[in-house]
């Protein structure tokens, strides 16, 4: 773990970095911030590996929560306590802030056409990003054709079924103890 | 309630918050789920917001965010915690593998999922697959593929998708 020096501290440009990614994460939450935090964090600067990245967001879908919580764990790798503490800030406070204003104004005024108009106008991008996503994260936890396999397979179940995300990343786990990875 | 939401919380939420409180009809909810969408940032939270704003005002909106945030936070920092002490065991690195790939298959599964549900949906305005197509691909090539910053791929595509939808409508 970095220690935080006052002068040049990640920390910081952690907490700007992700208040400003959150404000563009329009249309899907957090996860599709995963490739940009992954370059900030990982390319950008050497604060972090490929493999705690991958395992920060794997703890967090695996914990219960919102999954959005592999950045609290990120800012914890970096900077410990007030690093966990200021990236899930950093993340939530600035939306929250426009949302609180929004719902001041107009307190569930139904959207307009306009509205509605984005809202479908920007829905195939967010789908996009997301399978980008996915992608990112598959190309730095899937080492070689085996995690490929399971990745492929975890996405046909889910496809196919209704079953509990939970006991997929159970089955992960006992898969990878069982050496398969 | 978000203790109990393993792998994401909205499947809880919903069941909690329409099933079992009865707070909002399943319609009333899709719409706090899509308006939380639109808007920045996670969207859980915003619903969580929307939620306890509706309920209770602004402290309502306040104690609905700490409570989705606070009690996982700190289990996730424990076990984080445990993993950096552990990280060194093979069995645990391996464990952790397996559920890394597993994260990402989950998370393209739901890509596909919302996919196939935005090309039958045909309430909103008219839709072209094609262009929606083309643009779905354009978005994955650009962040997955090229790396561009996701500010960079909402600034140029997102006016480009929305004057598409609006010149479609008419």
């Amino acid at each position: 773990m970095i220690a935080a020096d006052r002068h040049d501290s990640p920390l910081w440009s952690l907490v700007v970095q992700l208040a400003l990614l959150s404000m563009t994460a329009i249309g899907g939450g957090v996860v599709m911030l995963a490739p940009d935090v992954h370059r900030f964090v990982v390319e950008a600067h050497p604060w972090i590996s490929d493999q705690q990245f991958a395992a920060a967001y794997a703890i967090a879908q695996a914990a219960p929560g919102p999954n959005m919580l592999y950045v609290t764990l990120i800012g914890w790798q970096i900077a410990g306590i007030a690093g966990a503490a200021l990236a899930t800030l950093a993340v939530v406070v600035p939306p929250v802030i426009l949302l609180l204003f929004l719902l001041r104004i107009g307190d569930r005024r139904s959207p307009g056409p306009l509205g509605r108009t984005i809202r479908r106008g920007i829905a195939p991008l967010s789908v996009g990003m997301l399978l980008a996503a996915g992608w990112i994260l598959a190309r730095t936890s899937d080492t070689d054709w085996r995690s490929g396999l399971i990745t492929a397979a975890t996405a046909l179940i889910m496809l196919r079924g209704r079953i509990n995300p939970i006991w997929l990343i159970g089955a992960g786990a006992l898969v990878g103890i069982a050496g398969f990875v | 309630m978000a203790l109990s939401g393993f792998g994401g919380v909205m499947p809880f939420a919903y069941r909690s918050i329409v099933e079992r409180q009865r707070w909002y009809t399943p319609a009333e909810f899709a719409e706090i789920l899509a308006f939380g969408q639109v808007l920045p940032g996670p969207s859980i939270c915003n619903v969580a917001v929307m939620i306890g704003w509706k309920q209770c005002g602004f402290a309502g909106a306040l104690a609905a965010l700490a409570g989705m945030l606070l009690g996982p936070s700190v289990v996730v920092v424990v076990l984080g915690a445990l993993y950096q002490h552990f990280e060194r065991v093979p069995r645990v690195e391996h464990a952790l593998g397996g559920m890394s790939a597993v994260a990402a298959g989950l998370i393209i599964a739901t890509a596909i999922n919302m996919g196939i549900g935005l090309f039958r949906d045909r309430a909103g305005p008219r839709t072209v697959p094609g262009i929606e197509a083309a643009l779905l691909a354009l978005a994955f090539g650009a962040v997955g593929i090229a790396h561009w910053p996701m500010l960079m791929v909402i600034g140029i595509l997102g006016p480009l998708a929305v004057l598409l939808a609006w010149w479609r409508r008419a």
